[in-house]
């Protein structure tokens, strides 16, 4: 996409103090773009956020808004708009004055915002709500009244921070279609900030995984999901079941690495680390529970896992077996409900088999904490 | 029983209730009200000598406001234009003093209110320790500044800035001073309050949204603050308009504060009824002033407690 306006940030470093909250995070969002920052609380991103919307200044680094060094400009100046997480609509003016706040500031005639105000609550699915104050709708309705006064300043870039973390499940599914059904009309570049993998991956066009202060890896949410480039990206985004060991070979693509208790297992190396991991080098194998299938009993080989089951449950749409891990906490197995009848493997060995592709390979490294 | 009562009492228990009700009553009817009905009364009752109180001349009468208006019987102005001129200069005084201590006191309220950290804590602290002056030691303390042999004057003539001594004194500079001084505490800490509880993010959302900064304060802060700003102009205005020691100390030889009339009626004249009378219509007029300030900036009266 090459419509609407990109953000670049270019070595950029912020401090507070002693405590370093982005390291030299290298970062090109395409404008247009649905661009995700995704990580734990604390990992930097709302800092990021605060940098590209004006209201911190970098301490090393540029953040370029459609090539533009925004060094010295002010929030007020800058063509962005921030949703912030709590929303932060003012309770004392109505909902029409919320939305055409900036358009008051223009020196904008009340007709002229009372129009435009009609027209946004018409795009937000609220017509003749703009008499309302903000308290007087649901939470729902505030998110969307947020959403319209920031898209009312016609920003080039919409930042938000975590807008959908106060709603309820439900909506916050619903919300999600909405702001993406919502980007796409619009055609601006919208960054956003969750720690949410789910919105994450459904909204994004591009997402970045970050960890205490570092980017760990900019790509797509298909990409960030079958091809991670470390341990933490693999283990935060969606669920995953690690196994720890050396490699013992590198065939090409592909290694051999020798667990603790299941073996020597074939992997397929994630694209970013071909050719960097060596024998004898510590590494993590990744599979996701849903990328399992049961075995003959007593099955060996380099994709066979064999172990102990801990416990089972049924969820539904799928059947979890937990069995005792390799090198992690306990292995998760989902088997889809396709009406076939599931024995109870409580306290029995079960044999797991898995695709080679199935199996993404990484350096070791830290994890994602639960 | 109303049912906030009842509420009240199942919260206390019923002797806990009683006694806090008791207390409460005791407090507003006979510490407040009743010797406020008392002065009532007594505005309405000619000054008489003990003997003849209770005698056929103790009548209900309007003379002693009347004499507020036309001043004496067959005086030789037909108003009362001395009184009546220090009422009026009173009262403007006071609204210039609530003025001068809203402009003053707002910018503080807010940097105290919207910053963090523990500074936060010694600035307040050093706002209330000099008020553990008494006023009359505070007030001849800005005598001290603002006299012709005073600090300003030593220091402004010895800069050369001005040659004879400025009487600030006269002039009622000083007076102003030190009524703005004596409540600027009363001003911040209900402005504090509420602006404390105003969420930054809001200031935040206005300056992303493109507002200058006086937009800000004027679309987000200010109408946010209007209940502290209320609480504490009613509460300056109130108090500077009766004060008594700030104008006794600081007032200049000529300007007498209204408060200064009614202390010469009870305590030099010694006369209850008309210093009773000029009270309470400093009083009302206060409550009405007050009332009607209200109304025009649309101002609850539950938003005076906050």
């Amino acid at each position: 996409m090459s419509a609407g306006v990109g953000v670049d940030l270019e070595n950029l470093w912020i401090r507070f103090g002693d405590f370093v909250a982005v390291r030299d995070a290298n970062v090109n969002i395409n404008g247009g773009d649905f661009f995700s920052f995704l990580g734990p609380s604390g990992c930097g991103k709302t800092t990021i956020l605060r940098a590209v919307s004006g209201f911190l200044d970098p301490s090393e680094g540029k953040v370029l808004i459609g090539g533009k060094d925004m060094r010295g400009i002010g929030p007020n100046k800058r063509p962005t708009a921030l949703i912030f997480q709590n929303l932060a609509l003012f309770p004392l003016m109505k909902v029409w004055e919320n939305i055409t706040f900036s358009l008051e500031i223009k020196g904008a005639s009340t007709a002229e915002r009372r129009k435009r105000a009609d027209e946004l609550l018409d795009m937000i699915a609220l017509p003749g709500q703009g008499d309302k104050l903000p308290s007087e709708l649901s939470g729902g309705q505030r998110q969307r009244v947020a959403i319209a006064r920031a898209l009312c300043a016609e920003p080039d870039v919409l930042l938000l921070d975590e807008p959908l973390s106060a709603l309820d499940l439900k909506l916050r599914q619903h919300m999600r279609t909405e702001l993406r059904e919502i980007q796409q009309r619009v055609g601006i570049t919208f960054i956003y900030i969750t720690h949410d993998q789910g919105e994450a991956l459904t909204m994004s066009d591009n997402i970045a995984v970050m960890r205490a202060g570092v980017i760990d890896q900019i790509a797509d949410g298909k990409t960030i999901y079958n091809d991670p480039n470390t341990a933490f990206a693999a283990s935060f985004v969606g669920e995953n079941n690690v196994f720890r060991g050396k490699i013992k070979q590198v065939m090409g693509n592909e290694a051999l690495i020798s667990t603790n208790r299941s073996g020597d297992l074939v992997a397929r190396i994630s694209t970013a680390n071909q050719g960097k991991l060596n024998e004898g080098d510590d590494a993590m194998m990744f599979i996701r529970p849903e990328a399992f299938a049961i075995a003959a009993d007593g099955a060996t080989g380099d994709h066979f896992v064999t172990a102990r089951v801990n416990h089972e449950e049924f969820e539904g749409n799928v059947f979890n077996i937990f069995t005792e891990g390799d090198g992690g906490k306990e292995i998760k197995v989902s088997l889809p409900n396709l009406g076939q009848s599931f024995e109870d493997h409580t306290g029995q060995n079960i044999t797991l088999e898995y695709e080679t592709r199935n199996a993404v390979l990484v350096p070791a490294g830290e994890l994602a904490a639960e | 029983m109303p049912g906030f009562l009842k509420e009240f009492f199942n919260r206390n228990g019923t002797s806990m209730g009683l006694a806090i009700l008791g207390l409460v009553l005791f407090w507003t009817i006979g510490l407040i009200i009743l010797p406020q009905l008392s002065m009532l009364d007594f505005s309405f009752r000619p000054n008489l000598p003990p003997p003849e109180i209770g005698g056929p001349k103790d009548v209900y009468t309007l003379e002693n406001y009347k004499y507020l208006i036309y001043g004496p019987e067959g005086g030789s102005q037909s108003y009362n234009s001395v009184d009546l001129r220090v009422f009026f200069r009173t009262l403007l005084a006071a609204v210039c003093v609530t003025i001068f201590n809203l402009i003053l006191c707002y910018p503080i309220a807010y940097y105290l209110g919207q910053s963090k950290g523990s500074h936060i804590r010694i600035f307040a602290i050093m706002l209330i320790i000099p008020y553990w002056i008494n006023e009359i030691l505070r007030a001849f303390a800005l005598r001290i500044i603002f006299g012709e042999t005073g600090v300003l004057n030593t220091l402004f003539m010895g800069l050369g800035i001005w040659d004879t001594p400025f009487d600030f004194i006269r002039n009622d500079i000083a007076l102003y001073a030190g009524l703005g001084y004596a409540y600027i505490l009363l001003m911040i800490f209900p402005m504090y309050n509420v602006i404390e509880s105003l969420d930054g993010n809001q200031i935040e959302a206005a300056r992303d949204l493109g507002a200058p900064w006086w937009r800000i304060h004027w679309r987000v802060v200010i109408p946010y603050a209007k209940p502290g700003i209320s609480s504490g102009c009613t509460m300056v205005f109130m108090l500077s308009a009766g004060a008594l020691a700030a104008p006794q100390i600081l007032g200049g030889p000529s300007s007498l504060w209204f408060t200064q009339l009614i202390y010469q009626q009870f305590n030099d004249n010694n006369d209850w009824p008309q210093g009773a009378a000029y009270a309470i219509v400093l009083l009302v007029t206060c409550i009405l002033f007050v009332l009607a300030m209200m109304r025009l900036f649309k101002v609850n009266m539950g938003d005076i407690g906050k």
